[in-house]
């Protein structure tokens, strides 16, 4: 028996990991960035010479006069995007996330999020999951960088059909706004029909107990929710029990959901691409210190460069893989039982 | 003689900029922190805007007509928040509570608290870009308001300002103005030494955009040149102020010691005494350079 939620409305054989469907969320962010300038004149586009890759260019093919070529200068980026949302536009802002908002922090802190103008800023190839382009490519510390920022809200989408329906989101949300996105192919797990709301994390796995009291509960954002969901169903043989949450908005966090799974489970185990510290994980651990402290582990980066090599190679031996969510699974239920 | 100013409004505006320097310097005391030279020698220009150049309403700052002013270096804003009070955007009294704990009137200023102030500054090499992204939204809206944007001859170190004058240049916007106040000096020492930026002129040039030069002090000139700049067809224009740190008062003018200093804690080998720093300076202020009797004149 499937332990998936069914509310969450996933794709039928989701671990049939042969014939699932590989996209990149870069491109579900595009296919939502032509539907929200499709929606509303007010979108613009703004590129940093890099408008193929992060599949800004299927809006400027369409709206060409609404797509601004920049070239390589990212604090520019962020700037002029500042002015035009200032006048009354809604404009995306798009680079690799190692420049943008990693060259370009101070601009966006100062210009966007404390002038509190609703820029939406595209970190695209995001992760270690960059691969070959090694350390200097892959940006791992985006997620902590933005959501410091009052004002900010942040976003990591776990396929490439939450990509699209994240950047229609945050396209009205009238509030300054960082999307995370992948440069490789991922796993396309949910489908059009799975609630989507920001700021709302969505349960993808349930507990098989009655009680609905799950041993472990997993929290995750990104494309590892996929080697989460396969974690648990081979945990589930080990009789060991647990819960998947896709924690898309890093900020505003879900408290009341993210409380309420760690009352009843009373473990948590942290999944995402991205430094241990700052990121997903530590908005637990600072929520769930306040309301209802609970052993936590935490999947990530553990505090180093990333490096080249294949992306999923990359994501197993950086402790990321199926085996060390649940080695993390394992060794927090221990720690639930001392 | 001024093109476009008669010699009544000349005088009238110089009053004003003179009332602009004491406001400013009995501001600066009361705050007990803030910028001198800078705000001073820029009286004179932020007096030409608000009462001849911009297009504003003080009552109501998000008029849709209106053109934008963007302070890109927001350490001078003293003298913008003197002129916007004199203006009637705020009461006078307010500019005592400059850098107080609630005011509106925050050391670097901030678009989110003072309705008027058109975008948050202060960290250095920024503004343009924003008034760039102003500029380009209204041309490609059809509008024809007009976007200025003051910024510092130090501030020209920063790459993110050549940046912007870059984009300026490729997308000619015709509607946007620079202010360069170019009065040499930044916190270190002379600009020059710092990081020389001559030929300044030659290197806006470089990037497509108009150049003029201006004595930042004559109203009648800046005024005949922002004029000049609407004129100028497919480019931007900047222009060039040539301006004393600290004008209005002879003893402190181009001494770059009091560009981060407000009086009371400023240099003491003219002003001897700390404690009456703000007063003395005051007293030396009501002639102009001996200029003007008194203020009443």
């Amino acid at each position: 028996m499937s332990m998936l939620n069914k509310g969450a409305k996933l794709i039928d054989n989701l671990l049939d990991v042969k014939n699932i469907q590989m996209v990149p969320t870069r491109d579900g962010f595009g296919k939502g960035l032509v539907e929200a300038g499709e929606k509303d004149q007010r979108v613009v586009a703004l590129c940093a010479d890099l408008s193929e890759s992060t599949r800004f260019h299927w809006f400027a093919q369409k709206f060409p006069e609404r797509f601004i070529q920049m070239g390589v200068a990212e604090q520019n980026l962020a700037t002029v995007a500042s002015g035009m949302a200032n006048y009354g536009k809604i404009p995306f802002i798009g680079s690799y996330a190692a420049f943008s908002p990693g060259r370009n922090n101070e601009q966006i802190r100062t210009t966007i999020s404390l002038n509190n103008i609703p820029v939406k800023v595209i970190g695209c190839h995001a992760g270690v999951s960059v691969g070959p382009d090694g350390a200097t490519h892959q940006q791992i510390e985006d997620i902590a960088l933005m959501r410091v920022q009052p004002n900010m809200t942040v976003v990591v989408p776990c396929d490439a059909v939450e990509a699209q329906k994240a950047t229609v989101a945050i396209a009205f949300n009238n509030k300054p706004s960082y999307l995370r996105l992948g440069r490789e192919k991922s796993w396309v797990f949910t489908t059009p029909d799975t609630p989507f709301e920001v700021g709302k994390a969505e349960i993808l796995r349930v507990s098989s107990a009655s009680s609905g009291q799950a041993d472990v509960v997993i929290i995750g954002c990104g494309i590892l929710l996929y080697n989460a969901l396969a974690a648990a169903e081979e945990l589930a043989k080990e009789q060991i029990d647990c819960m998947v949450i896709n924690s898309h908005t890093v900020k505003p966090l879900d408290e009341k959901t993210i409380i309420e799974v760690a009352k009843k489970c009373g473990a948590v185990v942290s999944v995402e691409e991205h430094q241990v510290n700052g990121g997903l994980g530590s908005a637990i651990a600072e929520c769930l210190a306040k309301n209802h402290p609970v052993p936590q582990e935490f999947i990530g980066v553990q505090d180093r460069f990333g490096e080249s090599g294949d992306p999923f190679e990359l994501i197993e031996v950086l402790g990321m893989g199926v085996g060390s969510i649940k080695e993390a699974v394992k060794k927090v239920f221990k720690r639930k039982n001392k | 003689m001024s093109h476009y100013l008669h010699d009544e409004k000349v005088k009238e505006l110089e009053l004003i900029a003179n009332k602009a320097r004491e406001l400013l310097i009995e501001e600066l005391v009361a705050a007990g922190s803030g910028h001198t030279a800078g705000p001073l020698g820029m009286a004179d220009i932020f007096t030409a805007l608000y009462f001849h150049v911009l297009k504003h309403d003080p009552k109501n700052p998000k008029w849709e007509e209106r053109d934008w002013l963007f302070l890109s270096n927001g350490h001078i804003t003293p003298i913008r928040y003197v002129s916007m009070a004199q203006a009637g955007y705020f009461p006078i009294e307010e500019l005592k509570t400059l850098r107080k704990f609630g005011t509106r009137l925050q050391g670097h200023p901030e678009r989110e608290r003072l309705p008027g102030v058109e975008s948050t500054s202060g960290p250095l090499g920024s503004g343009l870009s924003q008034a760039a992204g102003v500029a380009h939204a209204m041309r490609m809206d059809g509008k024809k308001n007009r976007v200025y944007c003051i910024m510092s001859d130090g501030e020209h170190d920063a790459g993110n300002l050549w940046e912007a004058i870059m984009f300026a240049g490729k997308y000619r916007l015709s509607n946007l103005t620079g202010i360069i106040d170019r009065n040499n000096i930044q916190i270190d020492g002379m600009t020059e030494d710092i990081m020389p930026l001559e030929s300044l002129r030659a290197k806006y040039e470089a990037f497509n955009w108009h150049v003029l030069e201006v004595d930042g002090h004559n109203t009648e000139r800046f005024v005949d040149a922002i004029e000049e700049a609407k004129a100028v067809y497919e480019k931007p224009t900047v222009l060039i102020a040539h301006t004393i740190p600290g004008k209005g008062i002879p003893e402190i003018e181009f001494d770059y010691r009091w560009h981060g200093n407000p009086p009371g804690s400023g240099p003491t080998d003219v002003f001897k005494d700390k404690a009456t720093q703000g007063r003395d300076m005051l007293a030396k202020l009501r002639t102009l350079g001996g200029k003007i009797k008194s203020e009443h004149e």
